[in-house]
């Protein structure tokens, strides 16, 4: 209510993007983790890009004389290694450091699959309802139905292990959460004014879906997108695990907790560093998920 | 002595661009048995003010006030705990969306005993017979009946006449109607008043009703003050109000009425407020 | 001599619902047989509480959605939604301003897009032109160029209800819908937006239909007045007479109920309020 109660004379004539932004980021910023998050996340990304600089070395290269050399700070390891060597002697840090692409790439990549395949069958059910609504939920009922890892893995079992195919499989799995976030948007908006004013004007089908209407979907998509990425990297790491996702020598998260699972008693530091990182990965989304839904709901935005 | 005294009370919103004022100095006053009317168009913080006594505001509000005291009690000095004893039992307050103020989920027969419960402390036969009698004296049939409704199984008007009798389930001395009829058809706007008046009178409550419909101020107030964008313009008794308007911005709302349209223009209240006139200098911005 | 722009036949519009597992399905009638005419440069306004079948009236003649049964006929022509479609021309000359302005206006659309999008759907003019036009529209309404590039949430009510108005008339329409444009509006605001309605009315012989519930204002803008009570339409008249001699008790009814701020109804209410 606060904000139609200031009105009479128009706005001053500040730049209305970052007017917005400002907006935005104040109720961001109101969540601390989330700002922690977003940090993490930044960290992240530029550690991934800047692998090949940050690396003391190349992630495949293998030193015969440190096989499971433990990390610096405990008996045993040297700064030479920092994070420790794994079985056949390679850098802890610097494939953790690789493998952070990995990461990013398929949360992007399913995203991005995910959202495209998602939009668009629930734009089209939301929009048309009827037969084609039934059609398209029913099978994404159908997808739901079953526990996405097991999905998941099937689906790779068919198309053939590897990490592409992972995260073809993985986007399949996560498509029906944004199909009906979609859906449900599209059905509430539909309704509104706007829309029929739109039509008045003679707009036809396909621009009332993706001028009119798809633009005001998107805040719930753009949270959803967030949460879907960590997911995507967490499955992602499950499939590795499981031998169905990248193969070895990747340096995949998950490949690599998958192939030191023999010497978890061991050597400690082979698993818990990219269990480690998987865990940071997923929470830091996860907050700036969060984060981003208060900003962006508006239902949940205090008044 | 006054039931509801107000001195320069000030409410301000915490908002992403920076602070914003609500009420800005406003003080008003209602006597037991009066009916004073809040007029005011959208954004005036006339609605604002009266959710700051009844201590319903969230919290990204800072409410500060020179004197705020009710029926002989200081408001500004009571702990939160003891301020939801005197709200809806001593003051009560209705809100526009009758609707939406009504939880969907209960019986209607459940939420008036419910305000019962809490405030008068009745056994269960007690607090059935007296919704019973609440939904009489607001005018609905078949009230026994009707206690085992749904909010969505009745009417607008209907729902709005429940709200009316949970908020006089505790006799209160004070009822603030907050556009109690804006969500309702004329017809049914004219019940509802009738109903709040004789309610009143009956009574004998102070009754502030909020509203941005003059004919609304015409039909029910014996005093009226209007604001504008969180202050006050006017106070006056209510005749003497359309009668000779003192502050050019009643002027101005008065004759934007399309019932006193001249020729075939009607008179906007920007036409008027701008011209240079000392009383709306702190209005014009 | 006077054109008629705007007729309608005993239009009728039911509305089927679907019977659940326990229920048999039912038919409501929203529209009972309503007959009316507009000629041009005139004010039909159609008055009635919720529930009495005015906005399903009004999106019958927006040829938004088909009547059941009955015949329409725009400038002469008579149009058929449900039969043989709608002609970009047909659609071109009936436009509806709403009567919420924070829902008509698309929250994702700057203003200019906003008045451009009708000229870009139903006409070849260039970008250039559909901006100029859509220039001219703005100070037409009383608003300003330098609007063109901001977001619907930047405006006021009554400033969005102008826009909707601007929306409405890029098209050159002969017919105008109005449905209660005015009562999410505040008083002052909505006395500028009714005079804006009269001016544009006399500067392009607009044809209004003019939807409300509230009698003062159709006072002030109709020519002709029809009062609808339960999809009928129980008085149909010119506005004086309408108003000096109601002849349904509905509308007596409706009179009654008005709120009165005239200084005389306040000095017998107080007087009797004084007596009890």
């Amino acid at each position: 209510m606060m904000s139609q109660s200031t009105e009479i004379t128009p706005l001053a004539a500040s730049p209305d993007r970052m007017l917005g932004f400002r907006t935005f980021w104040h109720y961001f910023s109101v969540n601390r983790g989330a700002v922690i998050g977003l940090f993490v996340f930044i960290l992240l990304v530029v550690a991934a890009v800047l692998a090949p600089v940050l690396a003391p070395y190349a992630p495949d290269v293998q030193d015969k004389t440190a096989f499971l050399r433990p990390p610096a700070w405990q008996a045993g390891g040297s700064t030479q290694y920092l994070l420790g060597t794994d079985a056949v002697g390679r850098d802890m840090l610097s494939r953790l450091l690789y493998g952070a692409r990995f990461s990013l790439l398929i949360g992007a990549v399913v995203v991005t699959l995910s959202l495209f395949g998602g939009i668009t069958l629930g734009l089209l059910a939301g929009y048309f309802r009827g037969w084609v609504d039934v059609a398209i939920m029913r099978v994404m009922d159908l997808i739901l139905a079953f526990p996405s890892l097991l999905l998941a893995l099937v689906l790779v079992t068919i198309l053939g292990p590897g990490l592409f195919n992972a995260m073809l499989a993985i986007s399949l799995v996560l498509q029906p959460h944004f199909a009906r976030l979609v859906r449900a948007a599209v059905m509430a908006e539909k309704s509104r004014e706007y829309v029929v004013a739109a039509k008045v004007a003679g707009a036809g089908h396909l621009r009332l879906m993706l001028r009119t209407i798809l633009p005001n979907c998107l805040a719930p998509l753009i949270v959803q997108g967030t949460l879907s990425f960590s997911n995507a990297i967490l499955e992602a790491a499950a499939l590795g695990f499981l031998g169905l996702g990248a193969q070895p020598p990747t340096p995949e998260w998950g490949t690599m907790l998958a192939s030191a699972r023999e010497f978890i008693l061991r050597a400690w530091w082979v698993v818990t560093f990219p269990g480690l990182a998987i865990l940071i990965t997923v929470l830091a989304i996860n907050l700036v998920g969060d984060g981003l839904r208060d900003a962006l709901d508006p239902k949940l935005r205090r008044s | 002595m006054a039931l509801l005294d107000i001195q320069n009370l000030v409410v301000e919103f915490q908002t992403a661009s920076g602070p914003f004022r609500a009420v800005d100095g406003v003080s008003l006053h209602v006597d037991e048995r009066e009916v004073l009317a809040i007029v005011g168009e959208s954004g005036s913080g006339k609605s604002v003010s009266m959710l700051a006594v009844m201590g319903l505001l969230p919290w990204t509000a800072t409410v500060t006030a020179d004197k705020m005291s009710f029926a002989g009690r200081d408001l500004l000095k009571l702990s939160s705990a003891e301020r939801r004893k005197i709200v809806g039992k001593d003051m009560s307050m209705i809100f526009q969306e009758p609707m939406a103020s009504l939880n969907p989920c209960f019986t209607i027969g459940f939420q008036i005993e419910e305000v019962l419960r809490f405030h008068m402390g009745m056994d269960r036969a007690q607090r059935r017979a007296r919704a019973v009698e609440l939904l009489k004296q607001v005018g609905i049939a078949e009230p026994a009946e009707r206690l085992d409704s749904f909010p969505h199984q009745m009417s607008g008007g209907q729902c709005q006449r429940v709200m009316i009798a949970i908020a006089i389930a505790c006799n209160p001395k004070l009822l603030i109607a907050d556009e109690p009829t804006t969500a309702l058809d004329v017809t049914i706007q004219k019940q509802i008043l009738d109903l709040l008046v004789s309610l009143q009178a009956r009574y004998g409550m102070g009754l502030i009703m909020i509203t941005h419909n003059m004919g609304v101020v015409a039909e029910t107030a014996d005093r009226v003050i209007v604001q504008y964008k969180g202050r006050k313009m006017e106070e006056a008794d209510v005749l003497s109000l359309f009668e000779s308007p003192k502050s050019n911005y009643t002027r101005a709302l008065l004759s934007a009425l399309p019932e006193n349209a001249v020729g075939d223009r009607l008179p906007t209240v920007s036409d008027m407020l701008f011209e240079p006139a000392p009383s709306a200098a702190g209005a014009a911005r | 001599m006077s054109v008629r722009v705007l007729e309608g036949k005993d239009i009728r519009r039911d509305y089927h619902v679907g019977g659940g597992l326990f229920r048999g399905a039912r038919t409501v009638h929203a529209v009972k047989g309503v007959s009316f005419s507009v000629d041009k440069g005139k004010t039909l306004a159609i008055v009635g509480e919720s529930g009495c079948g005015k906005s399903t009236l009004a999106r019958i003649i927006t040829l938004i959605d088909p009547a059941t049964s009955g015949e329409l006929f725009i400038d002469g022509n008579k149009v058929d939604i449900a039969r043989g479609g709608l002609t970009k021309e047909m659609r071109r000359k009936v436009q509806i301003v709403f009567q919420n302005p924070y829902g008509s206006l698309n929250p994702r659309q700057k203003i200019g897009d906003v008045l451009g999008e009708p000229l870009l759907i139903n006409t070849d003019k260039p970008a250039e032109e559909r901006r100029d036009l859509a220039m001219k529209m703005l100070r037409k309404v009383g608003l300003g160029t330098e609007h063109y590039n901001r977001y619907p949430h930047m405006f006021s009510g009554g400033q969005r209800q102008r826009i909707a108005i601007a929306r409405a008339l890029m098209l050159n329409p002969s017919l105008l819908v109005l449905d209660e444009p005015v009562s999410a509006l505040d008083l002052s605001v909505q006395a500028q937006v009714l005079n804006l309605l009269a001016d544009l009315q006399d500067e392009f012989q607009l044809t209004y239909v003019f939807i409300s519930h509230d009698l003062s204002v159709v006072r002030y803008i109709a020519d002709d007045v029809m009062v609808m009570y339960f999809g009928e339409a129980v008085e149909y008249g010119s506005r004086d007479e309408v108003f000096a001699d109601p002849k349904h008790n509905y509308t007596r009814t409706l009179f009654a109920a008005t709120p009165r701020a005239d200084v005389a109804s306040i000095k017998a209410r107080l007087a009797k309020k004084k007596a009890a």
